[in-house]
């Protein structure tokens, strides 16, 4: 476990230093090898199926072989076609995508409305040489963008290069990106695999999956009567925690974050690669937990939340409102991240009032605020401390909320929601007094933010 | 500029007073039926002591159901103010939401079948943000009608992007 910061020179490839690709003018196809990538899932489970029932019977059923065989068939069959009759081209700034057989459909993608492009990578087409591009569009949050499946994964880079070249050429106004020729910077950091391991061993959801392992371990041991319904009455159960866990490690392998000037991209995978970027805009909020498990190693991790990915997509890696940007990695490291997404860091200097021990006697000792003019930040949690920074300008509401408790100390809380569900700042337990001036000077410099 | 708190009426709207009585009517047609059965039953098979014991305490329980209710309604109010609304409501927990206009995403007017025959609708107030609560009950139609047109009003001219 060596610091994170590994020098960029063993991963240059990974680095996003490709040169832009020229599009040549005229219809393009995908790679012949897409529809394999788009069957891959289906084919994977049908491939397994075949196999668990093949061997549970010690010889293969051939009636029922052919019978699957004719399923894959099909199923290439129509992956073939859908490829036939999808082209794409770039003209005038414009990503035109044609597809359908029966149906067509013709999408055009205005490049210049591009606000990044993903890079996905599924295992299937990793070891077909392949990869995915995901047009992420401005304004479009519910609709997604284009996607291109698939392209030559050595070609993915260039090509992502030349369609936002493309997109800048056309666009109206010459914006930030005018330094985007100039030498890619190293990443922040590179996550250091057997770090990210025991820090998820020592999380919430690797405690539940050793605690489970160990309950079948000794079911087995003890009662082997019994652990054949115990196990398969938890497999449900059992499925779903290592989903979950190979989601965490899968997304969170390997991750690194480099700051371009369209936004913090973001590499990680392990089995599923992808590259995902984040427009600093779209950050409503960021915060840093350090779990108690955690705390004798000082670690600590970094999640953001973004704005306007409602929509879950069917690959897990992108999609997702909560992104952490740092899985795993020192304090330093963590405020260092923060910093790069917030430029004016307000330190947590405002404790709460003594008093407050009574009501909150785990989280008492953390709570604190701090704010300036632009972000507010709050110190809570009980058994994990937890920052939340919020910018002022993306407050969608302001609560002040007093419960019994409170009201018999003297305290209240005000609440400062951003979109999306999972996170929100809390001045917890404060002074009821000066809270009502609090929620005053709060709304007034909320309202002063939002207006450029 | 302050927030104005809910013991100064100045410029704190409330529901209709037809919300209270839609309350209590709600309350009645619950505890009248469930007197009946508690004061019923334990006297068909003759014991007296419980049935005057059941009346008393779903009498007591009503009478209780029926300050609670009355305090509720009491705290509810709101406020439009230049750039925001405020909305006051509850007795336990006490709550105050500022919602900015510019960050209302959608306005909604909820009439269920009770509300409708007292003439009363609920504006209930979207952001973008999961937590955000705020909602305003007992409205006359008009006035609710009114006031989602106005919030979408000044909403669209202060409207912020995410």
């Amino acid at each position: 476990m060596r610091d994170e910061q590994t020098p960029a020179a063993s991963g240059a490839s990974a680095l996003p230093s490709a040169p832009p690709l020229p599009v040549e003018p005229g219809w393009h196809r995908l790679h012949p090898l897409s529809p394999m990538v788009r069957a891959g899932r289906g084919l994977v489970v049908l491939v397994v199926a075949l196999l668990f029932a093949s061997v549970r019977r010690g010889h293969p059923d051939y009636g029922e072989l052919i019978g699957d065989g004719v399923v894959v068939v099909v199923l290439l069959a129509v992956g073939v076609v859908s490829w036939l009759v999808t082209r794409w081209q770039v003209v005038d700034g414009v990503l035109r995508v044609e597809t359908g057989l029966l149906r067509r459909s013709s999408q055009r993608y205005p490049l210049s409305q591009v606000q990044a492009i993903d890079i996905v990578a599924t295992g299937i087409a990793r070891s077909l040489g392949l990869a995915e591009l995901r047009l992420r569009m401005a304004g479009s949050a519910t609709r997604g963008g284009g996607r291109l499946q698939c392209v030559r994964a050595a070609d993915a880079e260039g090509l992502r290069a030349s369609l936002l070249a493309a997109g800048r050429a056309t666009a109206a106004t010459p914006s930030v990106t005018a330094d985007h020729a100039a030498a890619p910077k190293p990443p922040l950091y590179r996550l250091h695999s057997v770090r990210l391991l025991v820090s998820v061993l020592l999380s919430r959801l690797g405690l539940v999956t050793v605690a489970a392992g160990c309950a079948v371990v000794l079911t087995v041991v003890l009662g082997p009567p019994a652990a054949a319904g115990a196990v398969g009455g938890s497999s449900a159960l059992a499925l779903g925690v290592l989903t979950n866990l190979y989601r965490r490690l899968n997304g969170e392998y390997g991750m690194a974050v480099t700051v371009t000037p369209d936004g913090l991209q973001l590499r990680s995978g392990l089995v599923e690669l992808s590259t995902e970027t984040i427009p600093v805009s779209r950050i409503q909020a960021v915060r840093m937990v350090e779990p108690p498990l955690w705390r004798p190693f000082g670690w600590c991790r970094v999640e953001v939340e973004v704005a306007g990915k409602k929509v879950r997509e069917e690959n897990a890696g992108t999609g997702r409102e909560r992104r952490a940007l740092l899985p795993v990695g020192s304090r330093e490291l963590a405020r260092r991240l923060v910093a790069e997404v917030i430029d004016d860091l307000p330190a947590p200097e405002r404790p709460a009032p003594r008093r407050a021990r009574w009501k909150a006697p785990l989280s008492y000792r953390w709570l604190a605020v701090g704010d300036n003019d632009r972000y507010v930040v709050t110190t809570n949690g009980r058994l994990a401390r937890v920052h939340h920074w919020v910018p002022l300008e993306k407050v969608q509401s302001i609560r002040q909320v007093q419960g019994p408790v409170q009201r018999a100390l003297g305290l209240g809380s005000i609440h400062l929601d951003t979109a999306g569900r999972s996170m929100h700042a809390v001045l917890k337990d404060r002074d009821w007094v000066q809270l009502q001036d609090e929620l005053v000077r709060l709304a007034a410099l909320c309202r002063a933010a939002r207006r450029p | 500029m302050t927030v104005p708190n809910s013991s100064d009426p100045t410029g704190w709207h409330r529901p209709s007073a037809r919300l209270l009585r839609l309350r209590r009517l709600e309350l009645l047609g619950v505890a009248l039926p469930l007197l009946i059965v508690a004061v019923a039953v334990p006297l068909a098979v003759g014991a007296q002591t419980v049935a005057t014991a059941l009346g008393l305490a779903v009498l007591a329980g009503s009478v209780v159901t029926e300050r609670v209710l009355h305090r509720r309604f009491l705290a509810w109010g709101y406020a439009e103010r230049e750039d925001d609304l405020l909305v006051h409501r509850g007795v336990l927990i006490q709550r105050l939401s500022v919602v900015p206009y510019g960050r209302m995403q959608f306005v909604d007017v909820v009439a269920g079948p009770f509300e409708r025959a007292a003439d009363l609708a609920t504006v209930h107030l979207h952001t973008a943000a999961a937590a955000s609560d705020a909602r305003i009950p007992g409205l006359p139609t008009g006035e609710a009608a009114r006031l989602r047109d106005q919030l979408a009003a000044r909403g669209e001219a202060t409207a912020a992007g995410l």
